[in-house]
């Protein structure tokens, strides 16, 4: 019973709990918590999902302790700039000390995704033997495990019913993990293993997928050959998402036409990827599910631009479109003109070191679709020229824009056309688009953007920012504007220690700040930790051996991570991070 | 309108370096990281492009190479030259610059830089202002052979931002695709493991992607450039400019390398004794061992030389 609240007091708590129940949103419940001692109680015993964007924030053993009955749990490791190969691979992140607190303080778990994170294959083991009730295992950019791995969660995960290995490092050493699912076992609804690398066992996988009537997810790696894709498939035709594997091979009548029959029987695919090394030859077989689909990623489609118009000219409905920039301003123009469901566009380079001819994807390719998409909110765009008046027109055309990554291939280039650094145009999709979420800034900029980004981008919670502006006032601007950031990462910026050193109370707002290749030096940091106790100055630097004690103030930082914690320093840091 | 200064890390701003590598802290011909005796000289190659890892201690230039003894004694340091991108199989579309997630070099080794003589800490962060901005300019490269590709340029870590993770390369050969489509090639890909020793790490090889010895001889040397193939092509003349029998001998009685693999049986064996097409069909692995653990198999390749010569 809660005291002191007058009539609603007589409320049982199973009735708050009810309420609060209905609250999805994180930062409600927390919200709930702070209302008094009784609904923190209250909230913290019936919270059932946990989202831990950085996993040494807190302690494992604080977060299993606070909230018992959680059924559901997302933790992210390292920073994201690791995609790119900035972070030392021995940097953290491992999984296991959340593992080992979540095996002993939540035996009903059921749902584990992890992300960045290094997990191994004792880990696996302990999640499938200490969670009875275990159905989804998402593991997202993770390393550290094995197949091996793998086959002890298919051995004993009896409900298992999500399996997603999205863009993992795995080592192979278990060659038939697949077939240690049991025969009695019958409850998987998404298989996402394209990101392994050995060749699967087909009968055993054909078993599997025939036994499991609920299967509406499956993305299968690239190693399967193509004639034993198409009898897969045959035996899955209830899928949703599908993610092929090879589908090239010798030119063969007969096998296309069953290709083209097992297209033809997804009534319900509404989202395609994989699709590896597509060629000309077997690529028409799937024009029968383009109307449908929703979602479509040729990231692994080698199609050249005729091809590539042509397919994605006949998806009426997608949403989210994932290309090689293979599809060139034409392409892109025709998808403008066909896909006005458009909310996602991602365009990755096809060649991004610059070796073989430059493909035909400019700013026009994006400009036609932020005209013809009216929906579209999403934008990951990679090319190698950008003007200004092309980002005023984006912005102008699309200001609804949530997320806006645009990565000029080459550091520094300007506007092509006027020579101008494309502050105006940047400035121009902050001020524009008010519900800017994320934001990825390239090419030649100065100061000033920086100034719009700080004062404009209310609603902005992640920014990256590479090769840009002129000093310290850029950073400053950022750190004391972006009301809302939560993720700020930045490499190769004449930013220093005075930004820092004034916007300290800034950086227990956000979750992290990555800094790496800018000007800041030791004794900032030393500042900046003493200042700071409930941030860990992680200062990372992998050419020295002497301790950091050592070292004088004016020593030039590497890389630099600070994030907020209520743990305190890790424990676990490898010889080539410090926390300050 | 002329490039923006570009600020080194520690707030300096440089001059953009000229060209020609000469000036600055370091003599870079000294400290060039090769493969060989010092003072005799390897093959050049035409398209090194400058890559930096962080990884590198300051104080060596990107594509730069040394002595190989000193190779050995910086504790594994590794610079890399990068190739085309056709021929870095390990970095394929999603090729961040080639790193795959391994172990990175255990312990930085603050020796180096003093065992180098570049001494101090002014020299080595000059140093090493020099090689990120070199790293960084678009178009220019360091060290001292100038004929680059006007498409190649200096590669930066880490960009672009592309996820660094194992995938097929076949997007960077178009041409292939067509030969897929025509029915002639369409075999799919062949990796297998590279690793070499004193390497921190491994990288995967395609064999399918190349046609002959020579070709992943030369994909193999940009991969691991202080790497030489012990011994010839299946038929005809010693594949490496310049090597002769006496080269041959200093490789393999110093500290250099030859380049095996692991059959289907799981033997040892040279890489070079069977024809192209056998080989890519038994061999499992390749490893790069050192001449002096390869003393068993060298003389087979002596032989050979020896007989072509």
């Amino acid at each position: 019973m809660v005291r002191g609240f007058g009539g609603a007091a007589a409320f049982p708590d199973e009735v708050w709990e009810l309420v609060f129940s209905f609250l999805a949103a994180d930062a409600d419940r927390n919200a709930v918590a702070l209302v008094c001692r009784g609904w923190h109680r209250i909230e913290r015993r019936s919270r059932r999902r946990v989202f831990v964007g950085n996993c040494y924030a807190v302690a494992p053993a604080a977060a299993v302790r606070r909230f018992p009955e959680v059924r559901a749990a997302a933790i992210k490791g390292k920073p994201h700039f690791a995609d790119f190969n900035l972070v030392p691979t021995d940097w953290g992140g491992g999984a296991e000390a959340w593992v080992e607190a979540m095996a002993g303080g939540w035996p009903h778990l059921e749902e584990l995704r992890l992300k960045r994170m290094v997990v191994s294959d004792d880990c696996l083991e302990l999640i499938a033997r200490s969670f009875k009730n275990f159905g989804v295992l998402s593991l997202v950019s993770c390393d550290g495990f094995s197949t091996a791995g793998l086959a002890a969660i298919a051995a004993n995960c009896r409900n298992l019913r999500e399996l997603d290995l999205h863009e993992n490092e795995v080592e192979d050493n278990c060659l038939n993990w697949i077939s240690h699912f049991p025969e009695s076992f019958t409850s998987l609804v998404s298989l996402n293993i394209a990101c392994l690398e050995g060749d699967m066992n087909t009968s055993v996988l054909e078993c599997l997928i025939s036994r499991c009537p609920n299967l509406k997810t499956l993305r299968l790696n690239h190693a399967m050959p193509l004639e034993k894709l198409v009898s897969l498939l045959q035996r899955a035709p209830q899928l949703v998402d599908l993610g092929t594997s090879k589908f090239s091979a010798d030119h063969h009548p007969e096998l296309l036409s069953k290709v083209e029959s097992t297209f033809a029987g997804f009534k319900h695919l509404k989202s395609l990827s994989g699709i590896w090394e597509a060629g000309p030859a077997y690529l028409p077989a799937i024009y029968s599910v383009c109307e449908s689909l929703t979602s479509l990623n040729l990231y692994y489609a080698t199609i050249q631009s005729p091809e590539l118009l042509k397919l994605v000219s006949e998806c009426k409905n997608l949403q989210r479109l994932w290309v090689m920039d293979l599809i060139e301003d034409n392409g892109l123009i025709a998808v403008a003109s066909s896909c006005k469901l458009l909310q996602e566009l991602r365009v990755f380079p096809s060649d991004p070191y610059g070796v073989a001819p430059p493909i035909s994807l400019t700013e026009h390719g994006l400009v036609a679709i932020s005209a013809g998409c009216l929906m579209l909110h999403s934008v990951l765009y990679f090319c190698r020229q950008m003007t200004n008046a092309a980002l005023l027109t984006i912005a102008n055309n699309r200001p609804n824009l949530t997320c806006f990554r645009l990565c000029i291939i080459d550091p520094h280039t300007p506007d092509y056309i006027s020579q101008e650094p494309l502050d105006a145009g940047f400035s121009a999709i902050v001020e524009s688009c008010k519900d800017l979420r994320r934001l990825s800034l390239s090419g030649l900029l100065t100061d000033r953007v920086f100034k719009s980004i700080g004062a404009s981008a209310n609603r902005l919670e992640m920014l990256s920012v590479a090769f840009a502006g002129d000093s310290d006032v850029g950073l400053h601007y950022i750190l004391s504007g972006c009301k809302n950031l939560r993720k700020l990462e930045i490499r190769d910026c004449p930013f220093g220690d005075k930004a820092l050193l004034d916007n300290t109370s800034k950086l227990e707002t956000m979750r992290s700040l990555w800094m790496s290749s800018c000007s800041v030096t030791l004794g900032a940091c030393r500042q900046l930790a003493q200042k700071m106790p409930r941030l860990n100055v992680e200062v990372i630097d992998e050419r020295r051996g002497r301790p950091l004690e050592s070292w004088p103030d004016d020593f030039p930082i590497e890389k630099l991570y600070i994030y907020r914690t209520v743990a305190g320093p890790r424990s676990d840091t490898p010889p080539c991070v410090w926390t300050v | 309108m002329s490039p923006p200064l570009e600020h080194d890390y520690i707030g300096l701003s440089e001059v953009p370096s000229a060209a020609d590598g000469e000036e600055g802290a370091l003599n870079l011909k000294a400290t060039e990281l090769r493969l060989g005796l010092p003072g005799s000289e390897s093959p050049d190659r035409k398209d090194k492009v400058g890559l930096t890892l962080e990884l590198l201690p300051r104080g060596f230039v990107s594509g730069a190479k040394r002595g190989f003894s000193d190779a050995i004694d910086g504790a594994g340091k590794w610079s890399f030259a990068s190739g085309e991108s056709g021929s870095e199989v390990e970095m394929g579309k999603g090729g961040g610059l080639f790193s795959p997630r391994g172990e990175p070099v255990a312990g930085a080794s603050g020796g180096l830089l003093s065992g180098q003589g570049t001494g101090g800490k002014d020299a080595a962060a000059k140093a090493a202002a020099q090689e990120r901005k070199a790293a960084v300019q678009v178009g220019s490269s360091v060290g001292n052979d100038r004929a680059m590709a006007p498409a190649a340029k200096a590669q930066v870590v880490g960009w672009p931002p592309i996820r660094s993770y194992r995938k097929n390369t076949m997007a960077t050969n178009p041409s292939k695709n067509k030969d897929d489509a025509d029915g002639k090639q369409g075999l799919g890909c062949l990796y297998v493991k590279v690793s070499m020793d004193g390497a921190p790490y491994l990288r995967k090889v395609d064999l399918r992607i190349y046609k002959n010895y020579k070709e992943l001889s030369s994909a193999l040397e940009k991969m691991f450039s202080c790497f030489t193939i012990g011994q010839c092509g299946s038929h005809g003349i010693p594949g490496k400019d310049g090597l002769s029998e006496s080269r041959l001998m200093d490789l393999l009685n110093g500290s250099e390398y030859v380049l095996t693999y692991e059959d289907k049986d799981g033997d040892w064996m040279l890489v070079g004794d069977v024809p192209w097409e056998m080989f890519t069909d038994s061999c499992k692995r390749l490893r790069i061992m050192k001449g002096s653990d390869a003393i068993g198999l060298a003389p087979r390749a002596m032989e050979k030389c020896k007989n072509r010569n």
